[in-house]
């Protein structure tokens, strides 16, 4: 893709100045992941007990956690697990997705018993689902990936199965058919990189709901490992002290809702330059 | 005509089953059609909404299988191939689509399509010879080798329909089904288009299926002219002979309801001619008995075979010729 | 009836705006039947939405010129104001009857909706009239088919349920933008048939939008030739075909294959229609002009008179008994 490509990409941002912000929040989340050791002005592991719970000050501008711990550094830390959970969960989501729903509308006889299979996933309730798993796979970071990731293999499949489905109909597909072109040839040359734009959309949605759902388990103790800094853990520590130290649920929350939130944006203004596009694409000049 | 057949079409039966208001229908597409292209010849495939001549052309190819029938190009048997042999049937009888803004992947670059038919058989010797052949098959459709690169939303409805041509000659196939190539241009594209293929057929001694419903157009282009109503074929002649002296009662019908660019021959006064029979609930007997003006009982009763009309070169399906 | 004078229809910002139908101007007299004819991106559908004031907001929009419907300006009228001012015999009838139906309700109560909205009756009285309207647009079996859904029927039968809702509002005026398009040619020659004998009963007028020149030479009276969002030939039909004055109605013509069975090659228009709008100051069809000249390149055609009722937008149109 050419400048010019980038440019009509960044349409729907600048029609929608909030869309921006939502694109700074995520750069800064990433940076903060990247650069957690120079950004990070304390030790999120080191215990200080003599400045235990102290509000927001000069020093520590989120306060400190029940250790003494800075609430920021942690906070800043915790970027990286929310980043670890949500690209794993998408990754695994569309590992998964992908040949299911593709394979299902291919071959619709064993299609219609896999897209039954998924039905019956998709009719438990996310997180039941994900803690049902956690229960049977056990609590850690790899095992959050898969049980949060099964929910959004569900939605996922769907929305591939539909989408091949209709490109399966497609009059190129069928030009290809006619001169001798395989399934295998169908499925990477014209399948594949149609499903592109749409996924791209369907994966901010999942990252961000994945961080709810890591969110969740962490704060029920059933995801990531305590002494990791992941905001869900920091919730979960913050509980016995709401009425003490309102600031430990304060921020690492914030952190949580400004991060789905901004995803959640972006991938409003991605589906929007998408439609348009497809339209002028699909039909050339008006 | 002491030119050779090149494909031979025997009683040919297509069906597809859909579904209307919950319930399931077989709808007899293509019903018993029998026909023969010879070597080098435009056989044009007339007919309305419904006849089934656009699938009479993907059963050829097997985009859609048949049921039964038999297809014969070359001498080969088409519907009974598999494989390999059926991948070198595909790449010589290839077909050319109606809608030019539909039969493009408008993520593919204008050589990739081209080259596709290529790609899939693996003919292309190195980078070299890909570029070179793309961009004579470009050159020979009238569009500049620059073309290539671009994509398909950059293109014009007649430029995309040159390359959906240049995309079936790539390498250059014995016969060419051609399926409404030019009902989605306008008029002044579509003569572009049509002079295009007429000399791409002389040089490269293409056979040609042209599929249309506008009798105008396969009048301009076809040699031969085969009329298709509700799956059968009704008359079958060289252009000249139908369009001058059409026979069978809906050719007839056909060729005096299209507009004429003349206004001193104009209709007054409204024609009521009825309107075709559901596809999911066939007539018995000949299926235009019901809209037709000379039809007697046996029409209702017995469906009429295609057969030769006394000494002319022409056939007909109907029981009062 | 109907009067339009130099319509303008443009996109964009209102400092720099692009015209994509320009100062457009005809007449539909009374009972006539006038055929508007170009090919796509031409601006004949636009012209029509335009007379409708049926443009999408936001969208292109009327930048100047005047619509009058007899006699009353209603130019800047939304459809609702113009029916409130007395003004609202005017129907419109699209390309795709499917879309323009209600898939979920019986066509009985939509063309009984149609009735209800202009005459004020309602119930019975609304359904027995749509049954006449029903039958007068030639439907058979018209009490059974008063309860059948848009999808029971065949594409010319629905194009007839549009037809008899735009006659509901008895209108003076008719606009059919494309009807016969989409339908099969036995069918089309039928519903053709049937606009001209309600003209003919009614004293209906109608503005009839194609690209088909066969349907233009079998229907109408007059004619007005579009291309590039402008106008560049009126005539009355037989005139048109007999000895067009502009070189796109000329070269049009010779294109079609109705008109050349037998030859080898077809004549054709080189290039491609511009997209509307790109030709601002200078004659449009120039760049494909077999007869262009400097002049054509460098400044605005005239409208030059070839004779009574004929017009043509052209500094050197061809002249009569010029063509073969």
């Amino acid at each position: 893709m050419n400048l010019d490509g980038i440019a009509l990409w960044m349409t729907p941002f600048k029609a929608r100045p909030i869309a921006l912000a939502g694109i700074c929040v995520l750069l800064a989340v990433v940076l903060a992941a990247v650069f957690a050791p120079w950004l990070a002005p304390y030790d999120p592991y080191a215990i200080h007990p003599a400045i235990r719970l102290l509000p927001p000050h000069a020093g520590h501008w989120f306060g400190t956690d029940q250790f003494g711990r800075d609430t920021l550094s942690r906070a800043i830390y915790s970027a990286r697990m929310a980043l670890l959970i949500g690209s794993g969960v998408v990754f695994f989501a569309l590992i998964t997705g992908i040949p299911i729903g593709v394979f299902s509308a291919l071959f619709p006889r064993l299609g219609h018993v896999l897209m039954r299979a998924v039905d019956v996933l998709m009719a438990f309730p996310s997180l039941l689902l994900a803690l049902g798993l956690i229960v049977i796979l056990g609590p850690s970071v790899a095992n959050a990936i898969i049980a949060i990731g099964a929910g959004y293999m569900t939605t996922t499949t769907r929305i591939i199965y539909g989408l091949t489905l209709r490109l399966r109909a497609e009059t190129y597909v069928e030009a290809s058919r006619s001169m001798g072109a395989g399934t295998n040839w169908l499925v990477i040359r014209h399948i594949l990189p149609n499903l592109v734009s749409p996924l791209l959309v369907q994966a901010s949605f999942v990252f961000a709901f994945a961080q709810l759902g890591a969110a969740s388990l962490d704060f029920l103790g059933l995801g990531a490992p305590p002494e990791i800094p992941s905001w869900g853990n920091m919730l979960a520590e913050s509980r016995t002290f709401i009425t003490r130290a309102p600031w430990l649920l304060f921020f690492p929350g914030s952190m949580i809702v400004f991060t789905a939130f901004s995803l959640n944006l972006v991938g409003d203004a991605l589906r929007d330059r998408l439609d348009p596009r497809l339209r002028d694409v699909f039909r050339g000049e008006a | 005509m002491s030119t050779p057949t090149i494909l031979e079409i025997r009683d040919l039966k297509s069906s597809f089953s859909v579904r209307r208001s919950g319930r399931k229908y077989r709808v007899n597409a293509v019903d018993g059609v029998s026909f023969s292209l010879n070597q080098g010849e435009v056989l044009g495939l007339v007919g309305e909404s419904g006849c089934g001549k656009t699938t009479v052309g993907r059963s050829i190819i097997r985009l859609l299988e048949p049921d039964s029938g038999s297809v014969n190009f070359k001498g080969s048997a088409v519907l009974t191939a598999g494989g390999a042999a059926l991948r070198a049937l595909r790449m010589n009888i290839r077909m050319v689509f109606q809608d030019p803004y539909a039969s493009l992947n408008p993520r593919r670059s204008i050589g990739d399509s081209v080259a596709e038919a290529g790609d899939i058989n693996r003919l292309f010797r190195g980078r070299a010879e890909r570029a070179s052949s793309i961009a004579a098959t470009l050159t020979a459709v009238g569009l500049d080798p620059s073309f290539a690169t671009r994509y398909p939303h950059e293109l014009s409805g007649g430029q995309r329909q040159r390359v959906g041509i240049a995309r079936s000659i790539l390498p250059a196939p014995d016969v060419i089904i051609a399926d409404e190539p030019v009902s989605a241009l306008d008029v002044s594209v579509q003569a572009q288009v049509l002079n295009l293929l007429m000399d791409l057929r002389e040089q490269l001694g293409l056979s040609i299926i042209f599929i249309s419903h506008d009798l105008a157009v396969v009048g301009q282009i076809s040699d031969r002219i085969s009329v298709m109503y509700m799956g059968r074929i009704v008359e079958s002649a060289a252009v000249r002979t139908i369009l001058d002296d059409p026979r069978h009662p809906y050719t007839r019908a056909l060729i005096s309801a299209v507009p004429k660019p003349d206004p001193s021959r104009r209709i007054t006064g409204a024609i009521e001619t009825g309107e075709p029979p559901s596809q999911f609930n066939r007539p018995t007997g000949c299926a235009y008995a019901g809209r037709c003006s000379m039809a007697v009982g046996r029409c209702f009763v017995e469906v009429p075979r295609l057969r030769p009309l006394g000494q002319e070169d022409r056939l007909a399906a109907c029981h009062l010729l | 009836m109907l009067s339009v004078r130099d319509l303008t229809v443009s996109t964009g910002p209102d400092t720099a705006p692009t015209d994509i139908v320009s100062n457009v101007s005809f007449d539909v007299g009374k009972g006539e039947i006038l055929g508007l004819v170009g090919e796509s991106g031409c601006g004949k559908s636009l012209t029509s939405l335009a007379i409708m004031g049926l443009l999408p907001q936001p969208g292109p929009r009327i930048r100047a010129g005047h619509v009058m419907l007899a006699g009353t300006e209603v130019t800047r009228l939304q459809p609702w104001e113009r029916v409130d001012a007395g003004q609202g015999r005017i129907a419109m009838i699209f390309q795709e009857p499917m879309t323009s139906l209600n898939p979920v309700r019986r066509i009985g109560d939509q063309i009984a909706e149609a009735v209800a909205v202009s005459e004020g009756i309602s119930g019975a009285a609304a359904m027995a009239r749509a049954r006449e309207l029903i039958e007068l647009v030639r439907i058979p079996d018209a009490a059974l088919q008063l309860s059948a859904y848009p999808h029971q029927l065949s594409g010319g039968m629905r194009q007839r349920v549009m037809i008899a809702i735009a006659l509901a509002c008895r209108p003076q005026i008719l606009i059919a933008d494309e009807p016969t398009t989409a339908l099969d040619v036995t069918i089309q020659i039928q519903i053709l048939g049937l606009l001209r004998d309600l003209c003919n009963r009614f004293e209906m007028s109608i503005l009839f939008i194609t690209h088909d020149m066969g349907v233009i030479a079998q229907l109408t009276d007059r004619v007005v030739v579009m291309y590039a969002g402008r106008i560049v030939e009126t005539a009355a039909v037989d005139a048109l075909f007999e000895h067009p004055g502009h070189h796109y109605t000329c070269a049009l013509m010779d294109c079609m294959p109705a008109r050349n069975l037998g030859a080898r090659r077809l004549p054709t228009i080189p290039g491609q229609a511009p997209p509307p709008g790109s030709f601002a100051a200078s004659c449009a069809f120039a760049p494909r002009c077999t007869a262009a000249r400097h002049a054509c390149r460098v400044s605005l055609p005239p409208r030059l008179r070839l004779s009574e009722e004929h017009e043509t937008l052209c500094a050197f149109p061809l002249e009569v008994g010029s063509r073969k």
